[in-house]
């Protein structure tokens, strides 16, 4: 630890934007902060990498004032201070962008600029100002935004420019970023790196949250790495690899290798054809979506999160009409003009593990028995007819914890009171102990422990041997990798290749997700014989 | 002659009709417009109903006591403002249900005056009658006789312009203090801000909290002086119940204006037009439908907006984060 | 600012109602104080008139009655997650559904048939003024509370329009229909007590007293024992959750804010049926507003609802003995209570939880040392 950040100070004389000394924060009775010490170079980009759940939000919320830490020494430019709020951040030259923006939809984006900052009582007068200053911004870090558009307009990326021209305006010389590039294409995230690095060219200090390698070895000049709520090492990124920032977030050795043997493919579940969504405001989010998937075969699709893979779960699900196109699940055709619905597609087969297991897979206040039945209230093997029966339903979801080692093994439990993986469990409980003919999953590690990882991963590729379809959505392209047979790769809302499970890497995937194979007119027998 | 005496006769009856509306509406526009300010914040109020009877019963009381109206117009807005801070602290910093919370200053208000006005003055919950001296007396314009004679343009003048009492004005006043507070100054900016993305307005640094309560205020204000004007300008003492339903017209006046201060003034003076139209067509013999079905004619402001509501005719868009208290993410 | 440890199920059910009351009660205290009234006495007079008076139990179960219906009506509405204020016009409205049917059948119908048909129609009258604002929220996405607030209002015309109209008595000056004939009468408790031989003072207390006892069994099946019950509970908490499991939403809101205004409705059996055997202008009389209080101090539970409305007839029954042995306070005083008790258990509902969950926390935690869940 003393040598970790002994080499975070780099040679010693460099000054510090930011120093933490021994911040604590407990929610409860989770410690999200432990001891945590960082360093941070004036001047530098530092990356904070670390898994969902290590810390790094509540840390940097700490820094922001939007929490008060339990215990701790905050120093800014040298000089210990205390953050009350975002208030006395700003006023120490700290900016944030949030990972969720905080940007007031139906506002332009010079009053979302001004809002909190705007220096007189009278808004023409501050408006003039900021358009000035805005002007010059732009200038030096070429931020263009058209400062008079309504922010709910502007693209994603658009939208996280005023975020960051926010924070300038105010006078940030300390900028953190949560998770930027989550909700950002490939190229819109390159952008987004050479505004960053003309920043740092300019004297700004950056602090990047992340949980991406890529990002860190792409951009930053130091990282420090969190677990559990704990500093676990501080590095100069120059000096270090993808493999050991991997094996610090963890814990241990990366391995998510499954046992997985070669599939046997049989007659088609799935048969989609030519769907497309399209939202009341004319964003499409589904372009064409022709797919098949066979009995006992996992289907992956990859692509950054916001491409349509959320959508797609939608249509196949039941949740939402396709706008045209249609679907076939076995022999029967949902179409616009004969839509379904979650409960009937149940009844066909079709289970579905959702992306967001606390807004619907779920129901935080139910006790566990009734989370189990979520979807399946309507079926028969539930009920006595219009009635439910409380001991039929606690010992079923005793039955079912029981074989999925779900913990504590208490069916009157509030669903609320499980922890992430064993919630995930409730829900993969549920959907595969129907045996289901086709088995929709969205992120089903997504704020998993390792060991519920693991069990999750085995569930699935047993289902598959048993017979089951599985298509797979997923960001995390390691899951993807080892699980899928084939792979789909979607974006912006369409699928823009096909890869076979061996001569899938990391690289070519990363490609098209990009959407390089799809504007480039390159088929994937192309993109094959090219690999 | 006669036809034409019938004709300048029919003006008349209109004029007044307008004069009347002028009148009724002066409540429900104050009342909107304190909506306006509360609603605009993200705080549902369904209070203005409470909050206005509660500085009526105040107005008429002090006024009595003190013999000055302006005494009671400062009491009606303490009182008003004492509980719009209630209802802040429940919805503000308690984060408590806001239509719960609005709902208990209604009644409480209801209970209250009754109960606080027996005590008082023995009247059965009624203030004794206020005096001229006690009361907001109309204001003669200058010459209104003289011009009123004119034909035509005359009568507008002295039935419709002249002889308002002062809070009539002061209520269009508050129209346009509405909208320029809300468009042209960084307290309106914040204050559309935190209806819509609270968080935005966390994170620039203001506090969300005192925003909420400074509108609150405001509200309070307004609501305090649509009190003041039913029971010592508008009538001459407090009866109990007296608002008889206003503050909740003047919400849905609000909404069928969506949350703007013109539409809102708009909204009002058609539902104004609509109670003084009823109360002159009352026990009168319609052609074809025979007696006036006056009560459902009062009615129609509620279900104007049911329908406006629904979406029927454009779409009334509330500000996004009303109704709920401010949490920061955990 | 961390977070107090959570209030366990007693408490919160049991202890928090009783504080909240309590907390109204001396606020009211110190106003009847400040009227210069002992408020030592005046609680005297309410419990005496309340309870202790001949016949004043039955009064007190009476009105009683009404919370009852009314308070189960919220409280359906709430478990998904709909909050109904439009109970008043509901059970407005239930009046014109029951009045209509005795109008018409009560000279063919015997009471057997009869009865049943205007218990039906007051519900089914309260369902559909409940029914629509549902619509409007599922389909249009209109605010619940503000329509049914709007609805309040225009059953309140309508009824005044119809009862000073067409449905007034001939002859007559007020506006109320013609007494229904005996057959369309429920009847009252005292009347079936002394048929079967025991002495009872005479009160409004009537057989709908029974029936409110039934719908609250009915809602307990319904809410807990019932598919549709817990399709309500699914999408009151979570409508992304219950619109993944194929539950749908839309048509829940509907089906419950009918049977939310169904509920409401059925508080006009025991005024119109069991009371006043017409209809009149206002029968409601604010009973619709009380079932808010009524359900927010039962805790949306049947049982709760039960003994919330005990407590809201005795004051209300309580209330009115005030008129008689004061002349300064009068049974406002009761708006008064119930507006505090909305307030302290709707608006202000932390302002005890948090500090009672601390002391309880506090109380606790030696006899369970490092007690933390299990697992």
């Amino acid at each position: 630890m003393t040598d970790a950040s002994q080499m975070a100070n780099g040679g010693s004389t460099s000054p510090l934007a930011i120093e933490l000394s021994a911040i604590n924060k407990s929610f409860g009775d989770v410690h999200a902060n432990r001891d945590v010490n960082l360093k941070v170079v004036s001047g530098h980009i530092h990356g904070i990498i670390g898994e969902n759940g290590a810390g790094k939000s509540t840390l940097v919320s700490i820094l922001y004032g939007f929490y008060a830490a339990d215990g701790g020494l905050i120093s800014v430019n040298g000089q210990i201070t205390t953050i009350r709020n975002s208030a006395d951040a700003i006023g120490k030259g700290i900016g944030m962008v949030h990972q969720h923006f905080m940007l007031v939809p139906n506002f332009t984006v010079l009053e979302n600029v001004m809002l909190g900052h705007e220096g007189s009582l009278s808004i023409e007068a501050s408006a003039q100002k900021a358009r000035n200053v805005l002007n010059k911004l732009s200038e030096d870090f070429g931020l263009t935004v058209d400062s008079d558009m309504i922010v709910e307009n502007l693209p994603v990326g658009l939208q996280q420019r005023v975020e960051i021209l926010k924070a300038l305006f105010r006078g940030a010389e300390i900028l953190i970023l949560d998770e930027p590039t989550g909700v950002l294409t490939p190229q819109e995230t390159e952008q987004l790196f050479d505004i960053l690095r003309a920043l740092r060219e300019q004297g700004v200090t950056i602090l990047l949250i992340t949980h991406k390698l890529k990002e860190i070895m792409a951009i930053t000049d130091d990282v420090s790495v969190m677990r559990d709520g704990e500093m676990v090492a501080h590095l100069k990124t120059a000096q270090t690899s993808p493999a050991e920032l991997a094996e610090l977030m963890v814990g241990r050795k990366v391995l998510l290798e499954v046992d997985h043997t070669p599939a046997k493919p049989g007659v088609p579940v799935l048969q989609a054809e030519n769907l497309c969504l399209t939202t009341a405001n004319g964003i499409d989010h589904l372009k064409d979506i022709s797919l098949t998937l066979r009995e006992g075969e996992i289907v992956g699709v990859a692509g950054v999160s916001g491409n349509g893979q959320s959508e797609l779960l939608d249509v196949l699900s039941g949740i939402t009409t396709p706008t045209s196109g249609s679907f076939r699940v076995g022999t029967n055709e949902i179409t616009t003009q004969r839509p379904s619905d979650p409960a009937q597609l149940r009844r066909l087969g079709v289970a579905h593990v959702p992306e967001d297991r606390h807004k619907c897979g779920i129901i935080l206040p139910f006790s566990a028995a009734e989370s189990m039945i979520l979807g399946y209230s309507g079926t028969d093997e539930q009920n006595q007819g219009w009635w439910l029966s409380p001991s039929a339903l606690e010992q079923n979801c005793a039955d079912r914890m029981h074989g999925f080692d779900i913990r504590p093994p208490l069916p009157s439990l509030a669903s609320a009171n499980f922890s992430g993986g064993n919630q995930q469990k409730i829900v993969l409980a549920r959907e595969i102990s129907t045996q289901p003919k086709l088995l929709l999953v969205g992120q089903p590690t997504r704020g998993v422990d390792i060991g519920a990882i693991e069990f999750i991963h085995k569930q699935l590729i047993a289902l598959r041997n048993e017979g089951c379809a599985i298509l797979l959505v997923s960001v995390e392209l390691d899951e993807i990798m080892s699980l899928s047979d084939r792979i789909l790769v979607m974006n912006n809302g369409q699928m823009v290749g096909e890869l076979a499970r061996e001569e899938a890497d990391e690289q070519q995937l990363g490609l098209m997700m990009a959407g390089i194979g799809a504007e480039d007119g390159i088929t994937t027998s192309q993109m094959r014989a090219g690999s | 002659m006669q036809e034409e005496g019938g004709v300048a006769d029919l003006w008349l009856q209109f004029l007044l009709t307008i004069d009347a509306t002028l009148r009724v509406a002066t409540p429900l526009i104050l009342c909107a417009m304190a909506g306006i300010f509360s609603e605009k914040s993200g705080i549902i109020d369904i209070s203005l109903e409470g909050k206005m009877l509660m500085s009526a019963f105040a107005a008429a009381a002090v006024a009595t006591l003190t013999s000055s109206a302006l005494a009671g117009l400062v009491t009606a807005i303490g009182v008003s403002v004492l509980l719009g801070l209630l209802h802040g602290l429940a919805s503000i910093t308690l984060r408590g249900n806001q239509v719960i919370s609005g709902l208990a200053i209604n009644i409480l208000a209801s209970g209250l005056t009754v109960t606080i006005g027996i005590a008082m003055f023995k009247q059965g919950g009624q203030t004794p009658n206020l005096s001229r001296a006690e009361r907001f007396r109309p204001i003669e314009l200058p010459f209104a006789e003289q011009i009123g004679n004119l034909p035509l343009i005359g009568p507008i003048y002295r039935e419709v312009i002249s002889g308002h009492n002062i809070l009539v004005w002061v209520a269009l006043a508050a129209v346009l203090f509405t909208a320029f507070i809300l468009t042209r100054t960084r307290f309106g900016l914040r204050l559309r801000a935190v209806g819509e993305k609270p968080e935005a307005l966390d994170s620039a640094g203001v506090s969300v909290a005192k925003t909420r309560y400074l509108a609150l205020i405001v509200a309070g204000v307004l609501c305090g002086m649509a009190g003041a004007y039913l029971s010592t300008a508008h009538g001459s003492g407090f009866v109990r119940e007296m608002t008889a339903g206003k503050g909740y017209i003047a919400l849905a006046a609000m909404i069928f204006g969506k949350w703007q201060p013109r539409g809102a003034l708009l909204a009002c003076l058609l539902f104004g037009f609509l109670e003084a139209v009823a109360s002159r067509l009352q026990g009168v013999d319609v052609p074809l439908i025979g007696e006036a079905p006056v009560d459902l004619i009062l009615a129609l402001p509620y279900l104007l907006t049911v329908i406006l509501l629904a979406g029927f005719v454009g779409k009334a868009m509330p500000p996004r984060a009303i109704g709920e208290p401010y949490v920061k993410e955990r | 600012m961390s977070a107090p440890p959570a209030l366990p199920r007693w408490a919160d059910v049991g202890l928090i109602p009783l504080i909240n009351v309590l907390a109204a009660l001396i606020v009211s205290g110190v106003v009847v104080t400040i009227i210069g009234e002992n408020p030592f006495e005046a609680m005297m007079v309410m419990i005496k008139g309340a309870f202790v008076y001949k016949g004043s139990l039955g009064y007190t179960l009476y009105y009683a009655t009404n919370f009852i219906f009314t308070g189960l009506a919220v409280a359906v509405a709430f478990h998904a997650m709909l909050f109904n204020i439009g109970g008043e016009g509901q059970a407005y409205l239930g009046g014109l559904g029951a009045g209509l049917v005795c109008l018409m059948f009560d000279s063919m119908l015997p009471a057997l048939v009869l009865i049943p048909l205007a218990i039906m129609a007051s519900a089914g009258f309260g369902a559909i003024w409940g029914a629509i604002p549902g619509y409007l929220q599922a389909k249009r996405g209109s605010h619940i509370v503000i329509t049914t607030i709007m609805f309040n209002f225009l059953a309140a015309s309508i009824m005044v329009w119809l009862l000073a109209g067409r449905l007034k008595a001939p002859g007559q000056m007020s506006p109320e229909t013609r007494s229904f004939s005996p057959n369309a009468e429920l009847p009252f408790i005292h009347d079936i007590a002394n048929a079967l031989g025991m002495e009872m003072a005479r009160s409004p207390l009537n057989l709908s007293f029974v029936v409110a006892l039934l719908a609250c069994v009915g809602v307990w099946i319904l809410i807990w024992r019932s598919r549709l019950g817990y399709a309500i509970r699914a999408t009151g908490h979570s409508a992304g959750a219950a619109q993944y499991a194929g539950i749908p939403v839309s048509t829940i809101i509907i089906i419950t804010m009918a049977i939310s205004g169904g509920l409401a409705g059925m508080m006009a059996i025991n005024e119109i049926l069991g009371v006043q055997h017409r209809t009149i202008l206002g029968f409601t009389s604010g009973y619709g507003f009380t079932g808010i209080a009524v359900a927010l101090m039962g805790r949306n539970h049947p049982v709760g609802i039960v003994l919330a409305s005990l407590l809201f007839g005795a004051l209300y029954q309580g209330g009115a003995e005030l008129d008689f042995e004061f002349s300064t306070i009068t049974r406002e005083m009761v708006l008064l209570i119930q507006g505090l008790i909305i307030l302290f258990s709707g608006g202000l509902a932390y302002m005890f939880n948090r500090p009672l969950a601390h002391f309880l926390g506090f109380l606790l935690t030696p006899r369970h040392a490092g007690g933390g869940r299990r697992g």
